[in-house]
Formats: structure tokens, sequence, C-alpha cells
């Protein structure tokens, strides 16, 4: 990544905060608090990309077994670990704005929940083993069996609770009908903090790249 | 079906071992019923709603199951038998044997927990085929996925905790599904009226056995 | 059965991370030949059985068997190897029998009593079929691992320390076997016992 590309993302990025905050207007009822989804969802979107990145890398690595493809895997979920965390964090504050209490169970609220703890279950494996080829075997393995157990989680467990609890419990993502400034804003934050991740994990895998040389000479 | 006689017999000799050693029956009764005790001594005469009460009898299976299903793999890595049963057996067969060795340990513990779980709690339900269909759905998928598990936390050190923290978030669909459809076998005896949760259980038990049967061979060879 | 039998080992290594145990090993082994691997300890003698038996992958090169000439697909190895090893145990809380039982089934094995109260003789151990294996000393232990191996009248006989633990009945009693197996079959052996080494016909040394 060139510098210009590199400071060019991060006007991109200065730009979107600045209409975030100054630019575009605010929704009744929730007032400065609407300011949130410009960050809250494209976190979120990040979050569910890399523990799909994660789970493709981890695919790739039980087909060649090339331990670069096991590190990829452990930055995509890194990189997912931070992001989940922010998620979790912006849209408790909502939560809390929208509807009065921090944590409320609501089927979009467990999903984060859920991907948090799966995010660090995979820490926590990772760290209790000591051999690189296994760790990286066994971590693969359990990102797959997690990642097919989350389709449960995001598609179906809320048709139980649809069925458990009438009243409805307003989904913020459902609002369609955004004022186009909102529109705009949303859409150029989501666009360039996608492009800030593509960014960060290319550093990473860089990163990597220059670990696996060093090894290599030292062997 | 080489592949599932041997999964049998390798059944049969975790069976003779347990036998002998009583090591993983006790352990998860143990648990359920000092949870239980606990819990009905803490709630005392207070009338717990049937909503609590479908909760705890499902956390105080989840856990126990926690206490008691790693064994089959621990024991294996533990003592060294585990490359013996790589010179006499496919991956696919010891997944098999040993995922059907935890799903009747998860049954029996649940044949003898429930009874008390009723009279101790003051439990009552209007379906109880419907309960019993739901613990038995979600017993197939509960089991199949602490087993894979099992296998993986075999191979890493500090196995104890490492289990439920790896274990929870991949069976909360158990759980969320399972105590939903025991309320639900509170006020109802039919099945369709827990339908969605009959479904969704059958649903992960299908998804989680086939990403095992997919996935073991990555985890038990090296 | 009617087996005729090849190992063919080509430029294999094994690295544990940045650990490097050996490489570029090279050997053949055919029916009626034996291999004896030396080299001290922890060197990689223990790394070269476990990659042989396939309970472990080489990281460089590869292990292939043939049996009339057509390849044996790594997964179909185990079936057609014995292995006796300080790192491989029996289940203490059953029986020898118990145990040699289910090995019999597990590989198919016809008129698995007899054969098991045939080798339990031969090993020294007829009378203690009963006991369970954790009233066995070491030296009784390895003598059952035998028993283990040789149940299924494996082609390729793989033997990691063979005469440890063994008093010098036991080890006249494992010699007579390696004789018998590199007779018309494959030995591999993993020693540091001079005594041992000369049973390989072909040796490899592993290590720095």
């Amino acid at each position: 990544m060139t510098k210009i590309w590199q400071f060019a993302l991060f006007l991109w990025l200065t730009v979107v905060i600045i209409l975030a905050f100054l630019w575009a207007p605010l929704a009744e009822g929730l007032g400065e608090y609407t300011r949130i989804i410009y960050f809250h969802v494209p976190a979120a979107w990040l979050t569910v990309l890399s523990f799909l990145l994660g789970a493709i890398y981890s695919i790739i690595y039980i087909k060649k077994r090339e331990i670069k493809f096991d590190l990829y895997a452990e930055s995509a979920s890194q990189i997912g670990l931070v992001f989940c965390l922010l998620a979790t964090v912006t849209g408790s504050i909502w939560a809390k704005v929208s509807w009065g209490s921090f944590w409320n169970w609501d089927p979009r609220e467990t999903s984060i929940f859920i991907l948090l703890l799966i995010y660090a279950a995979y820490f926590a494996l990772r760290s209790a083993i000591e051999q690189e080829e296994r760790k990286a075997a066994l971590a693969a393995v359990y990102s797959l069996f997690a990642f097919v157990s989350v389709p449960f989680f995001v598609f179906i467990v809320p048709r139980i609770y649809s069925s458990l609890h009438p009243d409805p419990i307003v989904n913020p993502e459902g609002r369609i009908n955004m004022d186009s400034k909102m529109l705009t804003t949303f859409i150029s934050s989501l666009f360039g903090f996608t492009l800030f991740f593509i960014w960060i994990f290319k550093r990473k895998i860089d990163l990597i790249g220059l670990k696996l040389n060093l090894k290599k000479m030292e062997l | 079906m080489q592949l599932v006689l041997k999964a049998w017999f390798i059944f049969q000799k975790d069976l003779k071992q347990e036998f002998k050693t009583r090591y993983s029956i006790n352990a998860i009764l143990l648990f359920a019923i000092v949870t239980l005790v606990t819990v009905s001594f803490s709630i005392g005469t207070f009338a717990a709603s049937a909503e609590i009460k479908s909760s705890l009898l499902w956390i105080i299976l989840f856990f126990a199951a926690m206490s008691g299903l790693a064994h089959i793999f621990v024991r294996e890595e533990e003592k060294h038998t585990a490359d013996t049963l790589k010179l006499v057996a496919q991956p696919m067969s010891i997944f098999l044997g040993k995922f059907l060795f935890n799903f009747i340990l998860l049954i029996v513990l649940e044949i003898i927990t429930l009874p008390l779980f009723f009279a101790v709690m003051n439990f009552s339900v209007e379906g109880v085929t419907v309960l019993l269909s739901v613990l038995l759905i979600g017993s197939i998928g509960l089991s199949a996925g602490a087993t894979m598990i099992a296998a993986i936390i075999a191979k890493a050190s500090a196995k104890g905790a490492l289990f439920t923290v790896l274990s929870f978030p991949i069976l909360l669909p158990v759980l969320i599904a399972g105590i939903s459809g025991t309320k639900i076998a509170v006020y109802e005896s039919t099945f369709k009226a827990a339908g969605a949760e009959l479904q969704m259980l059958f649903a992960y038990a299908v998804v989680v056995i086939t990403a095992a049967l997919l996935l073991f061979d990555f985890v038990w060879k090296e | 059965m009617k087996y005729d039998m090849q190992i063919i080992v080509r430029s294999l290594g094994k690295n544990f991370g940045a650990q490097k145990v050996f490489k570029n090993l090279n050997f053949e082994l055919s029916d009626g030949q034996s291999l004896a691997i030396t080299g001290p300890n922890g060197s990689g003698k223990t790394t070269l059985v476990r990659i042989l038996c396939t309970l472990i992958r080489p990281s460089e090169g590869a292990v292939q068997y043939y049996d009339n000439g057509s390849v044996i697909k790594l997964e179909d190895v185990y079936s057609y190897i014995g292995l006796v090893g300080p790192y491989l145990e029996l289940y203490e809380e059953l029986t020898a029998l118990e145990n040699l039982r289910f090995f019999a089934r597990m590989r198919g094995i016809k008129d698995a009593f007899n054969r098991s109260m045939n080798l339990l003789q031969r090993l020294g151990l007829d009378g203690r079929g009963d006991d369970p294996v954790k009233n066995y000393s070491s030296g009784m232990r390895q003598r059952l691992k035998y028993v283990f191996a040789l149940l299924h009248e494996p082609h390729v006989l793989i033997l990691d320390e063979p005469t440890s633990n063994l008093d010098v009945q036991g080890v006249n009693t494992v010699y007579g076997i390696m004789t018998e197996q590199k007779k018309d079959k494959i030995l591999i052996l993993a020693t540091n016992d001079q005594a041992d080494v000369k049973y390989g016909d072909q040796q490899i040394a592993v290590g720095p």
C-alpha cells in the first residue's frame, strides 16, 4: 500500500467522522445518540467479516498445512475480537438509549455476545497448546466447528424467540428508511471501515511474512 | 459397515472401563445432585416459576455434562493409550464409539436426575412426551458437540476449564431450544407447540454430527 | 494372507516448529529385510518410528508402503503394523485378556482366544491373563506389549527399545521373535543397545 492510498484512507475516515458528527441529521427520539449507528454497524459488520475470513483461512490451512494460513486466521480473529468488543459496547450504549437498559438478550445482542465468546474461546485454546502445528490444526478445527453453529443464532433462534415473546423488540437495523444524508454518511462509514480493515489485515500479513522469513533464515 | 462395527467395539471397551472405575458416571452424577440440592435448598419454600425451573434443569444438565464428558478422550491421552487406539482403528470409528458412550452417559444422567428434579423442585409438566423428546434430541446434539470439543482439548493443557469455555458457545443453541422446549412442555402436551424447538434441535444435531465427522480426522491425526 | 511388502522412504524430514529433528533420510525395505535405527537419546529415533507407523506426519518427503507393487493408502497402513514402544500403553483397568479380546475384535482376528493364550505363554505371562494390567510390573507390561503387537501376525514389526525392562529370559524371547520376523517379513528396531543393533541388516543413524 503506497503512502498515497494510506493517506487517502485516513482522509476518508476523517471525513466520515466529521460527517457523522456535524453533517448528518439526527433521528427523532435518539438525539445525539443517532451518531452511534455510523460506528456500531460497521464494527458489527467487521466482526462478521473477520469471522468469515478466519473460517476461510482455517479451511485453507487444513488443506495446505502451511503455517502462514493459520497465522492469517489468527490475525483475522484478533482484529475480529477488537471490533467485536467495540460492537458490543456501542450496541449496549445504543440499547440503553433506545430501550432503557444496557442489555436485553435480544437476538442481535445475543449473537454478538456469542461471537465474543467464540473469539475468546479460540484464543484460550491457542494459548493452551505449545506445539505450533498442533495449535494450528486444533484452532482451525474449532474455528470451523464454531462457524457451523453460528447460523443457529443468527437465523433460527430469533424464530424461537418470536414465538415466545409476542411483544416486538424493535431491531435497530430494521429502520430502512433513512434520510439521504444519513444514508450517505452510513454507507461512507461502512465503506471506509471496510477499507480500514483491509489495510490493517494487509499490514498483519506483511508482518507475518517477515517473521516467517526470519525464521527460515535462522533454520 | 466395518466402521460402525469397530465403533461398537470401542464403545463396549469404554463401557467396560467405566464399569470398573465408574469415574465419569460418579463425576457427573455427583455434580448434578449437589447442584440440585443447592438449588432446591436456596430456593426453599419460594415458588419459582416454570420458566426458572426449566432453565435450572438445563443448567444442571449442561454443567454436569461439562464435568464428565471430556474424560473419554482426556483419559486416552493421559494414560498414553491414544496411540494404541490409533493402531487398531480409523478416526471415524473412534469418534462414533466415543460419541455413543457420551450419549449413553448423558441419558443415564437424565434418567436419574429428571425424577429427582421433578420431586425435589416440585416440577410438573403437561406434556411429558414433549419434554422427553426435547431432552432426547437435545442430548444427541449436546453429546456430539461435547465429544468433538473433548477430542480437541484432550491435546491441550489446562483441560478442565478449557472444556467449558470452548463448549459453551457451541452448545448454546441446544440450551436455548432445550429450555424453551421445556417451558412449553410445562403448559402444552402437543408436539406442534414445541415444533420450532424440536426442529431446531434436530437440525442442530444433524449439522454438528456432520461437521464432527468431517473435521474429526484433523483433530485426531497429527 | 500372501503379502509382498515394501517400504520406501524418500527425503524424509521432520521439524517441530523451529526445531529440526532430522532431514533427508532415505531407505528401502522389502520382505526378509530388517532395519536398525540408532542414535543418542532424544535424537529423533522415536519420531522416525512414529512417522513410519503413520502416527505423525512428516514435514518433508514421504513414506510409502507397497503391497504386491501397489501403494497402500496411508490411512490403511496401521493394519499391517505391530508396534512395541515405551510410549504405548494398554488399558490398565482391564485385564490382559480383556485388552487382547478388544484388540482382536478390532483387528478381525479369528480364533483370538487361542492365539492370545499361546502368545501369553510364549512371552512368559501364562496364568496372568486375568490380572488387570495395572497390577503388572514394568517387565510384564513390556512382554504384554509384545503380545499386543504380535496378535495379528503383523507383516511389519516395529520395536522401539525392544529389550527395555526385560530380564535375560525376556531378552532371549525377543531375540527369537526378531529372528523369526526378519526371515520373511519386515523388522524395524530403534535402539541404543549394541547387542540389539545387529538384528538390523541395514542401519540408519538419526541425530545431529
